[in-house]
């Protein structure tokens, strides 16, 4: 690991330093230190930004649970309030990495997160192409070990998923996200904060390395989840192992039922099959109506991946997505 | 803590510090001795030393104050720096648990973790938890229920045990297989360690 500055940020203007390329703010520091190790960033100073006063607060404020950035995700996962509003990014944080790594990390690093690609993750010099870490290099993956990449969204020059769970659960939740900037303060949908390739070409941007909507220097301070007096809500991970695993596909279910006990509402996020959490827009408004049971809901998931574009080694995300999404909403529709 | 400063009296800053024992260590009536004698030892370039930072921290009850360069993980200050070679350095990237340690009472990966950003916290390694003579009771209940075979991630595995109880989290065999996923075993005496961790949860309540 290179050598760098550490610098302890005390005011959030303090951390719009960062250009994240020389600056680059740290947290908890679970993901960045890696990184550092593997050469996938190799900044001049580090600004320590864990020590702001405030940004750990979780707080119900009139419609809205407010989620602070340096919020650990063990205490976003365990915090009561998520528990009772937001079960999903409750169940989503403690399905995410280990108790260790979930004391450190944070709810505002962990959806900047960079994708498991293990082509991405080689320490360099890379012995293959990645335009995510040498641009012009190409893509290792899209014609080679590609089970874990994306089936929506890819393009020839990336085909790189995101990996976040929390990711998901917050984009069914329709929260927002909370940045702060040189230029001031906003509020994006969850669903914007990150794009995929496909939409990073068509903008002209370079669709391997542009993976969200921040802006040079914007800090996530805060996440800001709607609380919907009936919404019931589930997250699903299928993973190869049963806990300290990423994804291979995940679903996050948010549902209300309507009187006759049939779906009145549904949103719906898949993690882990694009660079960004993919929201099932047209499935969710079919789903209405429908009691939520399998037989019921799975015919409708299933046609919304007819969009899916699988590489040679991924097709089993296919059905494994619409499986997922089939349990997301089942479980969530049990809930009380 | 069982290592009163006076018990075996005061490391000298002169001795050579590998060759010290994790005995003597832990009688050393402040370990920010050994880190300047290391740090002297070391004769480190100029740029080095104008790169390095202090940092005061408590390691297992004793004052440290660490002069290191931001990179240095928690896990290489514990264990190049201090000697402290209880945490292991397993895959050094997060993904194995043996570098575990508690700092301010929670469980976290010491890899990591920059030493820099220890400031006043208070960190507790395996070296700090029971003694020989009087065993902690997940020592001994890692003991009696057979919970390792080569040792290698078992400080790692007793520190995450003794957060995960303290944390709730050890009501059942489900619970704890959960909870304590984060400390892989390659012996795969996950049985054993499920039990021993139960049972010492059981005693504890």
């Amino acid at each position: 690991m290179r050598n760098f500055a550490y610098i302890v940020a005390h005011g959030p203007d303090d951390a719009f330093a960062a250009d994240g390329v020389n600056q680059m703010p740290i947290a908890g520091g679970t993901e960045l230190l890696n990184w550092l190790r593997l050469g996938i960033a190799a900044p001049a100073d580090l600004i320590d930004i864990s020590r702001l006063p405030g940004l750990d607060q979780i707080r119900r404020s009139g419609d809205r649970v407010s989620i602070g950035a340096l919020a650990t995700l063990n205490v976003v996962g365990e915090h009561e309030l998520v528990h009772r509003h937001a079960s999903v990014l409750s169940q989503a944080c403690l399905a995410a990495a280990s108790p260790q790594i979930r004391n450190r990390a944070t709810l505002g690093g962990n959806v900047l997160q960079k994708t498991r690609c293990s082509y991405f993750r080689a320490e360099t010099p890379l012995p293959w192409g990645c335009n995510k870490r040498v641009p012009g290099s190409g893509c290792a993956a899209r014609d080679g070990n590609n089970e874990r990449h994306a089936i929506f969204g890819w393009t020839d020059e990336c085909v790189a998923t995101q990996p976040s769970d929390p990711v998901v659960a917050l984009s069914a939740l329709e929260a927002q996200v909370e940045v702060v900037g040189r230029s001031g303060r906003r509020l994006l949908p969850m669903a914007d904060l990150h794009v995929t390739q496909a939409e990073a070409k068509a903008a002209g941007r370079d669709p391997a390395r542009t993976e969200s909507r921040l802006a040079t220097g914007e800090l996530i301070v805060a996440y800001h989840v709607p609380v919907r007096a009936r919404a019931r809500s589930a997250y699903v991970k299928v993973r190869e192992r049963a806990s300290y695993e990423y994804a291979l596909v995940s679903a996050a279910a948010v549902i209300e039922l309507d009187e006759r006990s049939c779906i009145g509402r549904a949103a719906i996020a898949l993690g882990s099959v694009a660079q960004k959490p993919w929201r099932l827009i047209e499935a969710e408004q079919r789903l209405v109506g429908l009691p939520p049971i399998r037989e019921a809901v799975l015919p409708v998931l299933r046609s919304a991946m007819s969009s899916a574009r699988p590489l040679a080694h991924n097709r089993y995300k296919v059905a494994m997505a619409s499986g997922a999404a089939a349990r997301a909403v089942v479980e969530a529709g049990e809930r009380a | 803590m069982n290592n009163s400063p006076d018990q075996n009296g005061p490391a000298s800053a002169t001795e050579d510090e590998i060759g010290l024992t994790r005995r003597l260590f832990l009688g050393a009536s402040g370990v920010s001795v050994l880190a300047a004698a290391h740090a002297g030892a070391a004769a480190p370039s100029a740029q080095e030393v104008a790169d390095r930072r202090n940092v005061q921290f408590r390691i297992n009850g004793n004052s440290v104050s660490a002069h290191v360069e931001p990179r240095v993980t928690l896990l290489d200050y514990l264990r190049d720096r201090l000697h402290l070679t209880g945490a292991k350095k397993g895959c050094n990237e997060g993904a194995c648990g043996a570098c575990t340690v508690l700092v301010d009472g929670k469980r976290v990966n010491s890899c990591l973790m920059l030493t820099v950003q220890c400031e006043g916290a208070e960190v507790a390694t395996i070296e700090g938890i029971g003694t020989p003579e009087k065993l902690h009771p997940v020592q001994q209940s890692f003991i009696e229920h057979d919970a390792f075979q080569c040792g290698y991630c078992t400080p790692g595995q007793i520190l995450s045990a003794i957060a995960c109880i303290e944390e709730g989290h050890a009501a059942d065999a489900e619970s704890v297989a959960e909870w304590m996923s984060g400390n892989i075993c390659r012996c795969s005496a996950y049985p054993q360690i499920t039990s021993a961790v139960l049972a010492a949860a059981k005693t504890r309540s």
